[in-house]
């Protein structure tokens, strides 16, 4: 039965390290990365009021639609264009080279056209007044233009001309569309048939909608990181986690032996459980992050010892290895409590109150806190107990008292 | 009997203010070194190919009447050049930056951009007064949980040891004029929290005490006794942060040298007020009461 303890408590020890071997690196390296940390551009965006134009919901939902256009055609693995309040837009752009080039691409004014089958340049963006989705006559879904007074006369003229042949709307040089002329269409009114869902009829609405920034765009906050920089900060944070890390372990083991060993395999499922954890949040670490992170780790080894202190004491004054343990737990688990709990408190807030790099340390200390809590009362004690049970060790200065 | 801390806790006060007044001093003299994160404006790190001395660069910024923007070398050596170069200006729309940097490439040679940063007043502004209420609204709470589950001397005596914390970083970085920014508002929350959870655990230990605590055992013996049940657990706990956070500030790369130091400077402060601010506060208290109250007894009508 005892030796069955300790096999049982070998075979944890063994998957711990083998999958923390397998998984620790590309768990890590596949948390999504702030920009201060890889390198890359963030821009904050802000749609402003003009005399000529307001500011509207319809207005920067355009803004948005174009923006992600023309990141997508940058090229960039993945973008983040987020829409933040009322009239701010967020767009983050990793590992970005031309920083310069970007941000005036963001900022420029997007560029409709119509073209006839020979590719001139008839009509632009000013000219048409609206575009909406409709259910049209035979229940199929149709963008419906709406042209201004000056575009139903040169669309009238467009159509006349091109019936049975083709015109391709562009926006910013690419093809949207290319729809036929049926006939032509005095009215300033048209319908473009064709699109499988709303969804798509919508999209497209809105695309042509978007014919020109319907606002003014102002760069509030704009960050690059360059990439020498970013894979500096990089590789260097990775040696000082590592460095850290191995000196936390050096440490454990030296003060409390066996004890320091369990809380240390602890520690790495403390770890893996919080990578892991981030990724499931699809959290993105930043600097601020990263103190979060160093915090909750404190804390998680402060929970060992706090609970390896009792032991000592209670072992001192008499009792047996297991009451001593057991007795250990039961005494720091409120003190574990009571400062986990204030902290996270402090977490809650500054997740709710604070500004987005505050969020980024709120988040992970959040998730430490309650990870923390769990791992040194749950599996620590788990782990110890196997050991004693397995009646192996019966010195308790094996154990670290 | 071990060291004596409660009865030479007025030392300590002494010890802390001593170690606060300089901060203080360079604080309402000299203020804060606030990057552009707090006060808008535009930053650029750039890295030169040759290396360039300070003069040279405010030189090539004359002409743009940017003469008078922040020029930092950033190499900690009193060296008169370097290539790397770090330049804080007001907040430049993107046009005239472009014409900044293709200008200082004619006059001074390529460069590579390390980091180029530029932040509007508004959100400068925004950012600051979020922090303060994030701070103030977690603060309160926690005076309310820790008032809660101990009482509220415990609440406002461990307060007191935060703020004693954050002053003395926030001193160092105006002392030696070191660049604040956003990641350091992270680090002083950081720094909040490590230092509540070191002081709450002898709280924690001096409320269990108290339980079974007899007549004859003075507040100041009881704490002293506390404090001593926690102190190996208290050096270990620092110990393992200290590690962890130096070998980030020695290790890590340059953008967080600065971050790490707050948090370096902060963390051994945390242990430091809990262990000789926070319950020697507390105590301090605690007697002052009970002085009071034995006064009204005796004075009081016969």
């Amino acid at each position: 039965m005892r030796w069955g303890n300790l096999t049982k408590f070998l075979a944890v020890v063994f998957v711990v390290l083998v999958a923390s071997g397998y998984y620790m690196l590309p768990l890590a390296t596949s948390i999504k990365q702030g920009l201060d940390l890889q390198g890359g551009t963030h821009v904050v965006l802000e749609a402003v009021d003009t005399p000529e134009a307001k500011v509207d919901e319809d207005a920067v939902q355009r803004v948005v639609k174009i923006i992600e256009k023309r990141v997508n055609e940058i090229g960039l693995t993945e973008p983040i264009i987020q829409r933040q309040g009322e009239r701010r837009i967020i767009v983050e752009l990793p590992g970005i080279k031309e920083p310069e080039k970007a941000i005036e691409l963001l900022g420029k004014t997007a560029l409709l056209e119509f073209q006839d089958e020979s590719g001139t340049t008839v009509m632009t963006g000013k000219d048409l007044k609206d575009a909406k989705a409709e259910i049209g006559q035979n229940k199929n879904n149709v963008v419906a233009l709406e042209f201004s007074e000056d575009g139903t006369k040169i669309f009238a003229d467009l159509t006349t001309k091109n019936v049975g042949k083709h015109i391709s709307i562009l926006l910013d040089k690419k093809v949207l569309t290319n729809p036929v002329v049926n006939e032509p269409i005095p009215s300033g009114k048209a319908i473009i048939t064709g699109s499988k869902t709303i969804e798509e009829a919508q999209n497209l609405a809105i695309l042509l909608r978007s014919g020109s920034l319907p606002v003014k765009v102002d760069v509030m906050e704009m960050r690059t990181v360059g990439p020498t920089l970013g894979q500096d900060s990089k590789d260097k944070s990775k040696v000082a986690f590592a460095i850290g890390i191995g000196a936390i372990t050096v440490f454990m083991l030296v003060f409390y032996r066996l004890s320091g060993f369990v809380a240390t395999v602890a520690l790495i499922i403390y770890v893996m459980l919080l990578l892991f954890g981030l990724k499931m949040l699809n959290a993105t670490l930043t600097l601020p992050g990263i103190a979060g992170v160093i915090l909750s780790i404190g804390m998680a080894v402060d929970a060992n010892v706090l609970i390896f202190e009792r032991f000592k004491e209670e072992y001192h004054a008499g009792k047996t290895l297991r009451a001593a343990m057991d007795a250990g737990f039961s005494r720091a688990f409120g003190t574990i409590l009571d400062s986990h709990l204030t902290s996270l408190i402090s977490a809650i807030v500054l997740f709710f109150l604070g500004a987005a790099p505050i969020k980024g340390f709120a988040i992970t200390l959040g998730l430490g806190i309650v990870l923390s809590l769990f791992t040194a009362i749950t599996i620590t004690k788990l782990l110890l107990r196997m050991l004693m049970h397995a009646n192996v060790f019966k010195n308790g200065k094996i154990f670290g008292a | 009997m071990k060291f004596d801390i409660i009865g030479k806790r007025y030392w300590f006060f002494l010890l802390s203010a001593i170690l606060l007044i300089p901060g203080l001093i360079s604080i309402a003299v000299q203020g804060f070194n606030l990057g552009i994160d707090f006060t808008g404006g535009t930053l650029l790190d750039l890295k030169f190919a040759r290396p360039v001395s300070v003069t040279e660069v405010r030189e090539a910024l004359k002409e743009h009447q940017l003469e008078n923007s922040t020029i930092q070398l950033a190499v900690s050596d009193q060296i008169e050049v370097s290539q790397n170069v770090f330049i804080r200006t007001p907040e430049l729309s993107d046009n005239t930056r472009r014409v900044v940097l293709s200008d200082m490439e004619k006059k001074l040679g390529a460069f590579d951009t390390l980091r180029s940063e530029k932040v509007g007043a508004v959100i400068g502004s925004e950012l600051t007064k979020n922090a303060v209420i994030a701070v103030v609204v977690s603060w309160l709470l926690m005076i309310v949980y820790i008032s809660y589950r101990f009482e509220l001397k415990f609440a406002v005596s461990g307060i007191i040891a935060i703020a004693h914390d954050i002053v003395l970083v926030l001193g160092v970085f105006s002392l030696f004029h070191k660049e604040i920014d956003a990641s350091f508002v992270a680090a002083i929350l950081t720094i909040a929290g490590y230092s509540i959870n070191d002081t709450i655990v002898i709280f924690d230990r001096i409320r269990e005490n108290l339980k079974t605590h007899k007549k004859t055992e003075s507040f100041t013996e009881l704490v002293n006794r506390s404090i001593w049940q926690t102190m190996t657990r208290s050096i270990y706990t620092v110990l393992t942060v200290v590690v962890a956070t130096a070998s980030l500030y020695f290790f890590g790369g340059e953008t967080t040298k600065n971050f790490s130091l707050a948090l370096l400077i902060g963390f051994i402060s945390g242990a430091y007020s809990s262990v000789f601010n926070a319950s020697p506060i507390w105590v301090t208290w605690k007697e002052f009461e009970e002085r009071r109250r034995i006064a009204l007894k005796t004075s009081g009508p016969k």
